[in-house]
């Protein structure tokens, strides 16, 4: 979607033209994001490893947010935005701000089509010099049913069934096609393609647990902890699955 | 309050030292309806009377949501209570961002406080309207603060402001005694008690015009309006204004006594109830206020 940078180690050899040093602004800080809009349920996972370059900063950086969305437990909205995470907190922190305020001043909570607007005016509004992240927003609609949005780094945005960000989202995205929305899985008696029907929770966990684990295996910035944010009706839910850490 | 040549603008003194249009300001507070504010060692409730300009109108909000962790209860201009929690809400998201912390509950006080005190020293400019009763929860426990347009802002055990807001001080005094150890529950029902004595002659508090705000550790500011009010009138009880419950009870004891007398005598009845009650009545009913926006 967009090339990664990472900046050049020093090294001692000699230059055969001068070379300009500047500073960039961008890093890439690694980790992946997943989300998938169930029946009644929406999820955000994403690993919690922190990197630069071929260094672990941190096993441990949650980010996936919970914006609260006063209304009750079933308007809560999860938010991740996956990249520089430099920006992916500035972004989030000023999203929380904003639906606040959203609330204040019309005196209900933020519907998520409303706040998947918001963030493409946030994003837009930094055209020049965009967020570097690749964002998703999840939540449950007006009637209940998972919905999920993401973006990209200056506001492009779609409600999606499923959506990987991230490091290994070129890893994940096809596995969802095939087992959330199976896609080229045909019926064995008629020869007709399967049609995708609302998985169960429990399916769903078990896709991203897996899902996740193999990603840990062939991608080097994938690993240490798996976090998954569940919105049902109840609220928010969040479990952690330690990952292989190499 | 007399018109004099001292109080036409906020930046003049007069000769014994006071500031008229400060004063006058703190006027326009004991024109609006009450609210009450008291705290124990875990939580801080606010309680308030609202009011409706008609009958077929909408009450005047009273208390507002600051933060998770901090709310006000309003007595005076409304619109001037508007902007100024819309400052603490901006203070407070934006301390909350730079130092990861809930906002304290004396530091917005202060900050509003410092913000009233500008307009009594500019020319051209009015001091606020409004007083606020400012209760919340921080690191330090629960927390109750009384902002005037002056730009004081003082800590309270429990407090009231606006309309015939002494009656509900003289509760206050007579049982804070008891605050520090209340639940919430014990809290709120002290404060509606404190609310009921400033209620108007033949007034009751109802679910129409009671506000409840209550914080603590480990619940957040909630607010309780309308159908969630009833359940607290409820536990209450007796909804009427004091004064008419002690006419009533005076009025039964005279009808007690007469019908006493009566059936001992056994002569023509002649019920006394009706004028003592009256007297009564009329000596304590006020003027009724000029209705401002509150």
């Amino acid at each position: 979607m967009y090339a990664e940078h990472f900046s050049e180690p020093a090294t001692s050899h000699v230059a055969s033209a001068p070379i300009e040093h500047q500073f960039y602004p961008y890093a890439s800080n690694g980790g992946t994001i997943l989300a998938i809009a169930g029946a009644d349920y929406a999820l955000l996972a994403g690993d919690t490893r922190h990197i630069t370059g071929y260094s672990i900063n941190t096993r441990f950086r949650p980010s996936i947010h919970t914006l609260e969305n006063l209304g009750g437990p079933e308007r809560a909205i999860v938010v991740a935005a996956n990249g520089f995470s430099a920006d992916g907190d500035a972004l989030v922190r000023r999203l929380a701000q904003r639906a606040e305020w959203y609330t204040y001043n019309h005196n209900k909570p933020l519907s998520v089509s409303a706040c998947a607007r918001l963030v493409q005016t946030m994003l837009y509004g930094k055209r020049t010099f965009p967020y570097y992240v690749h964002t998703i927003v999840a939540g449950l609609d007006e009637s209940g049913r998972g919905e999920v949005y993401s973006f990209d780094p200056v506001g492009s945005y779609e409600r999606e069934q499923c959506r990987a960000g991230g490091s290994a989202a070129s890893l994940l995205m096809p596995f969802l096609d095939n087992q959330v929305n199976k896609k080229n899985q045909y019926d064995a008696a008629t020869g007709l393609p399967q049609v995708a029907t609302d998985l169960p929770l429990e399916e769903t966990l078990k896709l991203v647990k897996d899902a996740f684990s193999s990603v840990t295996e062939r991608h080097i910035h994938v690993g240490d902890y798996l976090e998954i944010k569940i919105v049902t009706k109840e609220g928010v839910k969040v479990e952690y699955f330690p990952l292989k850490r190499d | 309050m007399f018109r004099n040549s001292y109080d036409n603008d906020s930046i003049t003194y007069s000769p014994t030292g006071r500031l008229f249009q400060v004063e006058y300001a703190l006027e326009a507070i004991k024109q609006g309806s009450a609210s009450v504010g008291l705290v124990s060692k875990t939580h801080a409730v606010l309680v308030a009377l609202k009011r409706n300009a008609e009958e077929l109108g909408s009450y005047q909000k009273k208390i507002i949501r600051i933060d998770n962790h901090l709310g006000i209860a309003l007595a005076g201009l409304a619109p001037d209570a508007r902007v100024l929690s819309n400052f603490m809400r901006q203070q407070a998201m934006s301390s909350k961002m730079i130092y990861n912390r809930p906002i304290p509950v004396s530091r917005v006080a202060s900050e509003i406080g410092d913000k009233a005190q500008k307009n009594t020293q500019v020319y051209g400019k009015r001091p606020y309207g409004v007083g606020l009763l400012v209760a919340g929860y921080d690191e330090t426990g629960p927390h109750l603060f009384e902002f005037l347009p002056s730009g004081t802002v003082l800590e309270y055990f429990g407090a009231a402001i606006g309309a015939r807001s002494q009656s509900a001080r003289t509760y206050l005094e007579r049982s804070f005694e008891s605050f520090a150890d209340c639940s919430a529950e014990e809290l709120v029902l002290h404060g509606l008690r404190a609310l009921r004595d400033t209620l108007a002659q033949d007034k009751e508090l109802t679910i129409q015009n009671t506000s409840i705000g209550v914080v603590g550790l480990d619940s957040p500011f909630k607010l309780y309006d309308n159908e969630e009010v009833g359940e607290w009138l409820e536990k209450l009880g007796d909804v009427g204004s004091s004064r008419g419950r002690r006419q009533a009870e005076e009025a039964a004891a005279e009808a007690a006594a007469a019908s006493a007398a009566a059936e001992a005598a056994d002569t023509d009845a002649p019920t006394t109830d009706a004028p003592a009650a009256d007297d009564e009545a009329a000596a304590d009913l006020p003027a009724e206020p000029i209705e401002t926006d509150d």
